[in-house]
């Protein structure tokens, strides 16, 4: 139903003549006082809500990165929930200025959909997960099971390529949503669960007992996840573009949410340039020159958030892995501020 | 003044713009005109302004290569099919799901109505709490209690209920022997077919004979043994040419023989519980509505009770239960369009779902699912319309 109605959304915002694409969405953004965000309402760790309606995540602490940046003030944010299967309709309707919902970049979206990706927030691919008592320690024994997914995903598709290639036979159920699909293999529909492994560990901690579960060891895909705006407004693109390079920067810079205050006074020439006391890289977005101090005093640096929120020290348990700097192994690269 | 007898004008005379056919005429046109430049208008809007927004349109992907798998087919499809497929896939078990329970719930509707009329007390308040139960809960609830509340809790694959004759039960559903048909199954088949309708001639010709006589010649022992003993005979002498592929536990789950999903299976019962409900009380309206008077002349005519509801309370009852089935029919077969939220792939699900997902192109899959819920429905009208003509009463 949802979905019916973004799609009369979608319908009714390509009727008008003049529409609100025209103006840009920052400047919307700024008259509305408040950054709308599609968000995962189901991923411990990326964009869950808690019983007081507070959301916490990696992809909702990238939402309020945002509105540091433009507002000095990570709360002026809305949240907006979304399913796999509505994310990109309500992107594309207008209904949310961002949508950071752990969504894969490729090709096809980008092509066809009118939306274009702002970056890579976090490297992840695809996973199984299945009970411990079948004993299974390899995807590749998977031959005759059946396996609950979620609609709407590349998932779905990364699914039926893994047992194709492998020439294994399988059922598949598919739900609506991701809750569903859990619910389903939790209940012994299934006898395996499959989404992106990040899920996988999140979702793994809200089934009604974790360890009897084990997540299997292949990556069957890549999954770029990252935040993607609408195409069409180049300066909305850059501006969140910059936020997650921001995020990253700050990181190798070593600036955090607790020596923000100290960096400031730095004399060093990459310091003052990011931090806007030298140069107008923050006026070239739109925002003040101060924009990276707001955001790492609002959110913190990449690192913290990852830590916060997905971190080794949190019940998901991540380490960094892909996501660490590149500096540090990993694939997270920052072009410079300059 | 052209005043003829009576004082009609001569038609010669009106100017062709006072004429009120031809004014009518021109005004249903104009307006006409503007509905089609109307839509004309809203369609051409909506190509030109996806295009500006980079989003693809048109059904180029209809023969494309779908990837994604569905648990349920009723034709042949895999990854490998296309998107166009995946679509009659859907409609497909739409339509079966719909079917199956439509039949279903006007079997248990027409039950439970009667049995609300009872004259046993529990019997009927039984069937009103039944009513009152399924009439007033939501539908999604109701799927949700069969398929996780009641479906949910059966064993495990590796500890099935086994019944007699291979048929396994688990949370995965219910899996039976298939039978498979020799190369001679054809010949017992046809002479089952021949005979049913030979028997079917028997009847008609008894009929006659009754009719003509009043005495009706006793055909059922003479069908039955047509029927049932001369293609069992044939199928023995062809050497049974039947076998049955039968379930076999394997790592994950039993492979092999036919499986019911509990996914359709909840479906189905969902659909039939909640519409059965609703039935139930237009077959009570409709008995209702045959007055007393009725039961009581057709028993002083020395009708018997069966006779009595058969032959004079359900003509007259059909003609009020009738155009209200044809709603709750429709309803049942839009309602199947929740089966995505228990994992059932209907039209909804696959189509205007992963489909959807994957192409984008959320105005074209809308508009056609609408389209298909729109034929289907005028169908099932058109259906209804023509049965309930056949059963009205003819008023002279």
């Amino acid at each position: 139903m949802k979905k019916i109605i973004a799609a009369a959304v979608v319908a009714a915002a390509s009727f008008g003549l003049v529409t609100a694409a025209s103006a840009g969405t920052l400047d919307n953004v700024k008259a509305k006082g408040q950054v709308v965000c599609g968000a995962n309402p189901g991923t411990a760790g990326f964009g869950v809500p808690d019983q007081k309606g507070n959301w916490t995540g990696l992809d909702v602490d990238y939402c309020r990165a945002i509105a540091a940046a433009i507002f000095n003030d990570p709360t002026k944010v809305k949240f907006v929930p979304l399913s796999s299967k509505d994310r990109f309709t309500a992107l594309a309707s207008g209904e949310v200025d961002v949508l950071i919902r752990n969504s894969t970049w490729t090709m096809s979206r980008e092509t066809t959909l009118g939306v274009i990706w702002a970056g890579i927030n976090f490297y992840d691919g695809q996973g199984f997960m299945v009970n411990k008592k079948l004993n299974v320690k390899s995807a590749k024994e998977l031959a005759g099971a059946t396996i609950c997914v979620q609609q709407g995903t590349t998932t779905e598709l990364n699914l039926a390529d893994f047992f194709r290639s492998n020439k294994l036979e399988y059922k598949v159920v598919t739900l609506g949503t991701s809750e569903e699909a859990l619910k389903a293999f939790d209940t012994g529909r299934c006898d395996a669960y499959t989404t992106d492994r990040s899920g996988l560990a999140a979702d793994r901690l809200s089934m009604s007992k974790p360890d009897d579960n084990v997540i299997l060891p292949e990556i069957i895909s890549k999954e770029p996840l990252g935040p993607l705006v609408r195409q069409g407004d180049d300066q909305w693109l850059n501006l969140v573009k910059w936020v997650h390079f921001a995020l990253l920067t700050a990181e190798e810079d070593g600036i955090t949410s607790k020596n923000v205050d100290e960096k400031v006074k730095s004399d060093d020439p990459e310091l003052k340039r990011v931090l806007g006391t030298e140069g107008k890289f923050g006026e070239s977005l739109g925002l003040s020159n101060a924009w990276v101090v707001q955001i790492v005093k609002g959110v913190g640096n990449y690192e913290e958030i990852f830590e916060r929120n997905v971190g080794p020290n949190t019940p998901i348990q991540l380490a960094r892995a892909s996501n660490a700097l590149w500096s540090k192994g990993g694939l997270q690269y920052a072009p410079p501020i300059r | 003044m052209s005043v003829v007898n009576g004082g009609r004008p001569s038609e010669a005379k009106v100017v062709f713009y006072n004429d009120p056919r031809i004014r009518s005429l021109f005004f249903q046109l104009v307006l006409l005109a503007l509905i089609v430049a109307l839509f004309w208008f809203a369609y051409d809007n909506t190509v030109a302004n996806l295009k500006k927004r980079n989003i693809a349109q048109g059904f180029g992907f209809w023969n494309v290569e779908a990837g994604f798998d569905i648990s349920q087919t009723l034709i042949s499809y895999s990854a490998a099919s296309s998107y166009g497929r995946a679509f009659w896939v859907g409609l497909l078990n739409t339509l079966l799901v719909s079917g199956v329970s439509i039949v279903l719930a006007t079997i248990l509707g027409v039950l439970i109505g009667i049995l609300r009329l009872s004259k046993n007390w529990l019997i009927a308040n039984l069937a009103t709490v039944y009513v009152e139960i399924f009439r007033n809960v939501p539908l999604l609830l109701i799927l949700y209690f069969w398929y996780r509340g009641v479906l949910g809790l059966l064993p495990e694959p590796r500890n099935s209920i086994i019944f007699p004759g291979h048929i396994l039960l688990n949370t995965r559903g219910l899996l039976t022997p298939r039978p498979v048909l020799g190369d001679d199954f054809i010949y017992p088949f046809i002479a089952f077919v021949v005979l049913v309708l030979g028997s079917i001639g028997l009847a008609w010709w008894a009929g006659r004979v009754q009719e003509r006589t009043g005495i009706r010649p006793k055909t059922g022992w003479l069908s039955f043994g047509l029927i049932v003993i001369v293609p069992s005979l044939i199928f023995i002498v062809m050497g049974a040419p039947l076998s049955f592929d039968i379930p076999v536990q394997g790592r994950f789950n039993a492979s092999g023989g036919m499986s019911l999903a509990p996914e359709f299976v909840s479906m189905v019962i969902g659909l039939t519980t909640y519409t059965a409900a609703f039935i139930a009380e237009n077959v009570r309206a409709g008995i209702l509505a045959v007055s007393k008077g009725q039961t009581e002349a057709s028993q002083s005519l020395g009708l018997s009770h069966a006779q009595t509801i058969r032959l004079v309370i359900m003509p007259q009852a059909l003609r009020v239960i009738v155009p209200l089935l044809n709603s709750e029919y429709l309803s049942l077969t839009k309602n199947s369009s929740l089966g995505v939220s228990i994992g059932y792939p209907d039209l909804v699900s696959v189509f205007t779902g992963t489909v959807l997902n994957q192409t984008g192109q959320a105005v074209e899959m809308v508009s056609v699912t609408m389209l298909v819920y729109l034929t289907l429905s005028l169908l099932t009208s058109a259906f209804m319309n023509w049965f309930n003509r056949r059963v009205a009463l003819v008023e002279r």
